[in-house]
């Protein structure tokens, strides 16, 4: 399968990155490398094999219900970039 | 002795003899980080007034009888990928430059429990994505011991100051190789843990199921104190193994008399691999031979598919972690555009925000696990390439069933030029062949120096064992370390 600079487009979009022409272009040549080089996957035999999310298969990791102190509101705005002191503030969702 | 010649076990005796105070051995680094640093950029953040109070609190609870651990009073350098409450977190990245932690990771919050001071945080590849730190915002780290070459990565920072004498322990983190890469390039000794054994609470995360934090050190015995201080349960992680870490350092004088070595054939015999590294191998293994070891020959069959299994699932895992960079809570935020008309100024804000927040690098990552996560790709790629890791882990299993330990080259060649490698990411990629199998399959791994090129580069060794067999590991490449009489040995710096 090779990614077209269409398809670099669309993932763009979807990953929220603002590509430049020039940059389209690039990261489309880049990209094509790489997924051309990870395809040698496709010629692998894994029928019947389960998928392995994690290296060490843990589960059911569960914490009791308990309270627990967690950020003061002072601490979680402390970054923030813009706020008013009780929320964060972000542009409008809808123009 | 000069404190930089000095492991850090030593220096540790000398602290609780009272030989020197905490504050002598901080100011001693600091110095050499104020005179050497320049020539190296292996810092991106100092803070000598913090650094010499924590000192000053040592040597008080030393002096009032506290029961202190062997670590208290020797000081550490910070991957700058771990959140630190009293000192930015910036992960080499424009994103987030200046951020101040609200809270300290796990790891962060053991060896401040142990007293030990930070020297300060160190650089990385940005988001640890990368194998050389010139994706940093704060520029490349280059080598201790040739300054026109890289220290690797992403760990460079931490390998390059203890390299150069600068620290006598760091952190470092290992996704697909970014501890024992640079160890290697640095000549100083590093370690990925068994996957769990270190918590990754406080620790920005990469790929959430390779990602580990590991030391960095002159000696295997260093290496096996840090861990005593960093590894264990966290109930903070979900992803930490719910038991008890054992004595890593009580632990290193129990190597058994006999152990089984494989030399892995795909390794040793594939083209790329630099003669000179094949030749320090093979003496590397003739050393274990003497120890105690008895070598032969097995093979990993899927090795070919490491490289691109990995290319897949840590960009895919990247894509979604670095998701939480968007410009609404935390770190940077773009100016908002010229007044344009939008059907979303809050989209918006996400892609300016991202697309100048993050470098080439980090973006490549985010764009190539997007796709291979996207509806009608998802089956090709990502879970494709879960099936392959438990292939690859498989073939690990299969293995330790007739030997105890691997032994094989770290990388393929000696540290590459500044500049050389970064036109071509796939040619990056390529020089992790030998150290992403390990994170894949969750396995122990440790770099040891083992020799140097004719231009007198270091070149290190890796030892690899089973899932849980961190403490056989480190007892071996202790063992090694002895046989050879390593002591440490910083780089030459004027």
């Amino acid at each position: 399968m090779s990614i077209s600079q269409a398809d670099v487009q669309r993932i763009a979009q979807l990953a929220r990155l603002q590509l430049s022409e020039a940059e389209l272009v690039a990261y489309s040549v880049q990209l094509r490398a790489i997924v051309s080089f990870v395809d040698q996957l496709q010629a692998v035999d894994t029928v019947g094999v389960e998928p392995m999310v994690h290296a060490i298969e843990l589960s059911n990791v569960l914490a009791a219900d308990e309270v627990r102190a967690g950020l003061s509101r002072g601490q979680a705005l402390a970054n923030s970039p813009d706020h008013d002191a009780e929320c964060f503030r972000v542009p409008a969702v809808l123009g | 002795m000069e404190l930089h010649l000095a492991s850090a076990a030593e220096i540790s005796r000398q602290l609780v003899t009272k030989q020197i105070s905490a504050k002598e051995v901080v100011h001693h680094f600091l110095s050499r980080i104020s005179r050497l640093d320049a020539g190296l950029n292996a810092f991106v953040h100092i803070d000598t007034e913090l650094s010499l109070h924590q000192a000053e609190q040592i040597d008080n609870r030393r002096a009032s009888g506290d029961a202190l651990n062997p670590l208290a009073g020797v000081p550490i350098a910070i991957k700058d990928l771990l959140c630190t409450t009293d000192m930015p977190t910036t992960c080499g990245s424009r994103f987030c430059a200046g951020y101040m932690s609200p809270y300290d990771g796990t790891v962060i919050a053991r060896m401040r429990a142990a007293g030990m001071p930070w020297l300060g945080k160190t650089n990385l590849d940005e988001f640890a994505m990368g194998g050389s730190t010139e994706t940093s915002i704060f520029g490349a780290t280059r080598n201790p011991w040739d300054v026109g070459r890289t220290s690797g990565g992403s760990s460079g920072g931490s390998a390059a100051c203890v390299a150069a004498g600068l620290a006598p322990l760091a952190i470092g983190t290992d996704t697909g190789g970014s501890i024992r890469q640079p160890a290697a390039f640095c000549g100083v000794s590093g370690f990925k843990p068994t996957y769990g054994s270190v918590s990754r609470y406080g620790v920005v995360a990469y790929a959430s199921s390779l990602d580990q934090v590991g030391p960095m050190a002159h000696t295997v015995e260093d290496l096996a104190l840090a861990m005593d201080v960093i590894s264990g349960h966290d109930p903070l992680d979900s992803t930490s193994l719910p038991r008890v870490a054992p004595g890593y350092a009580a632990g290193l004088s129990q190597t058994p008399l006999r152990f089984r070595v494989g030399v892995v054939r795909e390794q040793i015999e594939s083209e790329g691999l630099n003669p000179e590294v094949r030749a320090a191998i093979v003496n590397a293994l003739s050393v274990l031979k003497d120890c105690g070891g008895e070598v032969r020959e097995i093979s990993l069959p899927h090795s070919k598919s490491w490289v691109p299994a990995y290319y897949v699932i840590a960009p895919c895992e990247a894509s979604s972690n670095l998701s939480r960079f968007d410009g609404a809570h935390f770190g940077f935020r773009a100016a908002s555009g010229d007044g344009e008309k939008s059907s979303s100024p809050l989209v918006d804000m996400y892609s300016r925000t991202r697309s100048q927040g993050f470098g080439a690098e980090v973006k490549r990552r985010i764009m190539l696990g997007t796709y291979a996560l996207s509806a009608g790709y998802y089956d090709a790629y990502y879970l494709k390439a879960l099936q392959v890791r438990r292939l690859i882990r498989h073939d690990f299993d299969l293995a330790f069933q007739d030997v105890d330990l691997l032994v094989g080259p770290v990388t393929p060649n000696v540290a590459f030029r500044l500049g050389e490698k970064v036109d071509d990411p796939l040619q990056m990629y390529l020089e992790d062949l030998y150290t992403v199998g390990a994170n894949l399959a969750g396995l122990p791994a440790l770099a040891i120096p083992c020799g140097r090129s004719q231009a007198g580069l270091p070149i290190g060794v890796q030892l690899q064992g089973k899932p849980l067999d961190d403490a056989f590991v480190l007892q071996i490449g202790h063992r090694y370390q002895q046989a050879i009489g390593w002591r440490p040995s910083p780089a030459p710096l004027s």
